[in-house]
């Protein structure tokens, strides 16, 4: 594939939406032109366990969301009126009867190619990928992978994995090509189609795997958040368990970013955001993963890292944030940035918090405390 | 209310409701009518399940999954009797009482 740096623009300076799922419901925080001033709206879904909500881009007022109750099966919610309105979709993701696979909840959703308006794609828990063609209404499996042979080899088994449930994430979708896809899942690593998901391989070189006995494993690894650079979509970076790293295609080598970050913040956490036109800036937001894994901000003062070098070199950027006794952390979806110039970076805590930065990560502020857990973040 | 009329034979079942799929129904109680096959077969709880499903689209994936069992955390009663076997029959003086257990925090 050719590597072309993609046409990317600032957004004119109009107000921010941020959409907030958490896992109580769906709220959204709107700015003002300046993004000084923001108010809070919901919750709307109260109650519901919402893992992903996402505007569509490509109109920007469809809205999609996964939502699951702790009762419940999963479903999606779509809305076409910006949410002022919602449908539930007729099929929600489901695996084949008789194939023994239940969806339990619906993790991530990717809106398709532009050049293919109405699809979506959703990855799910345990790790399935689902196509709609009708704007989320309807879902059916992505059979090259749900169906793959070596499906179970990869991922483990259904009762595998993370905490709350082994994940298919980060669906990518190659601006430049809609058949070129990755896919990250924990556990299993991240998988490149050329074929629409047809066909799926292994690219995980050079990713530690230290939990598999294994020295270097083809697949198994654990990925917690592939993103690629707009501006250059064959920049590729991933928030690993076992560290970050960074892929030029059509390497199919990852080179060993978060080494350079410091010792007593460790290269471990969920979430990454690449800037919009810049494809050497990068943000992450590092967490406690020693011992048994607390999960936490590194010693409890919470701080971006960003780098403006591919990973090179690292900064620290914790301005406004609490300077002590700060025990959250971020998920892996809750962490996005806008396309304003400056860039505006967005996070939510596992406390309930929305934090932002209106100027790339160098003062940050609370626009939102006690909500529920923050499952993700999205500007729509 | 009767969720769906026929000319035909059919056997009306009531079916309670609990308040986290009330979004659905709209109601505690309703009345599904499902056709008599056979008059010596009474329908089934899953064919209950379906026709609550072709009146309120979507309640059915809700609470069976896809690979046709009862969601975890979902419990049914047949008059009276705790069931998770979709092929129980359910004659027409039954109350079918779909229970949503307490889960998590």
């Amino acid at each position: 594939m050719p590597r072309t740096r993609a046409a990317a623009q600032s957004a004119p300076a109009r107000r921010v939406r941020v959409l907030v799922a958490t896992r109580k419901g769906l709220w959204t925080l709107t700015s003002d032109a300046a993004r000084n001033g923001w108010k809070l709206a919901g919750p709307q879904f109260l109650g519901h366990i919402i893992h992903h909500a996402v505007c569509d881009p490509r109109d920007g007022k469809s809205l999609l969301v996964a939502a699951r109750t702790g009762h419940l099966g999963p479903t999606i919610f779509r809305s076409t009126d910006s949410g002022r309105t919602w449908k539930e979709a007729t099929r929600p993701p489901a695996f084949v009867e008789g194939s023994g696979r239940i969806v339990d909840h619906t993790f991530w959703l990717t809106p398709g190619h532009p050049a293919e308006p109405g699809v979506w794609y959703a990855g799910t828990s345990p790790q399935g990928l689902f196509r709609s063609a009708d704007g989320g209404a309807s879902w059916g499996g992505v059979q090259g992978f749900n169906a793959n042979p070596q499906r179970k080899a990869w991922c483990g088994g259904d009762q595998d994995g993370t905490p709350d449930g082994p994940k298919m994430h980060s669906i990518l979708i190659d601006p430049r090509d809609p058949a070129h896809m990755y896919i990250g899942m924990s556990s299993g690593g991240v998988f490149e189609s050329g074929d629409a998901g047809a066909n799926w391989q292994p690219l995980n070189k050079g990713v530690r795997a230290d939990f598999i006995p294994a020295p270097s494993p083809e697949f198994g690894h654990d990925p917690h958040c592939v993103r690629y650079a707009e501006s250059l979509p064959d920049r590729l970076y991933q928030q690993n368990h076992c560290g970050i790293y960074r892929l030029d295609r059509p390497s199919d080598t990852w080179q060993d970013i978060g080494a350079a970050m410091p010792k007593s913040v460790g290269h471990v956490g969920f979430p990454l955001v690449v800037h919009p036109r810049d494809p050497d800036s990068i943000w992450v937001l590092p967490m406690d993963g020693t011992s048994v894994w607390p999960r936490t901000s590194p010693a409890g003062r919470p701080a971006v890292y960003r780098s403006r070098d591919g990973g090179r070199t690292w900064k620290r950027q914790d301005r406004g944030l609490p300077r002590t006794q700060a025990w959250w952390t971020v998920r892996r979806q809750a962490m996005t940035a806008d396309r304003r110039e400056p860039m505006g970076l967005y996070f939510g805590t596992t406390s309930g918090e929305v934090w932002a930065s209106r100027d790339e990560g160098r003062t940050f502020r609370c626009l939102a405390r006690h909500l529920p857990l923050i499952q993700s973040l999205e500007v729509a | 209310m009767t969720a769906s009329a026929s000319r035909e034979a059919a056997t009306v079942v009531h079916v309670r409701i609990p308040s986290p799929l009330r979004s659905y129904t709209g109601a505690d109680e309703v009345a599904v009518a499902i056709p008599v096959l056979a008059p010596e077969l009474p329908p089934t709880v899953g064919g209950v399940l379906a026709a609550l499903d072709v009146a309120y689209p979507g309640i059915r994936f809700r609470i069976v999954d896809e690979q046709g069992r009862l969601r975890r955390h979902i419990k049914l009663f047949v008059g009276g009797r705790l069931t998770r076997d979709l092929a129980d029959r359910v004659d027409a003086a039954s109350e079918v009482m779909i229970v949503a257990a307490l889960s998590g925090g």
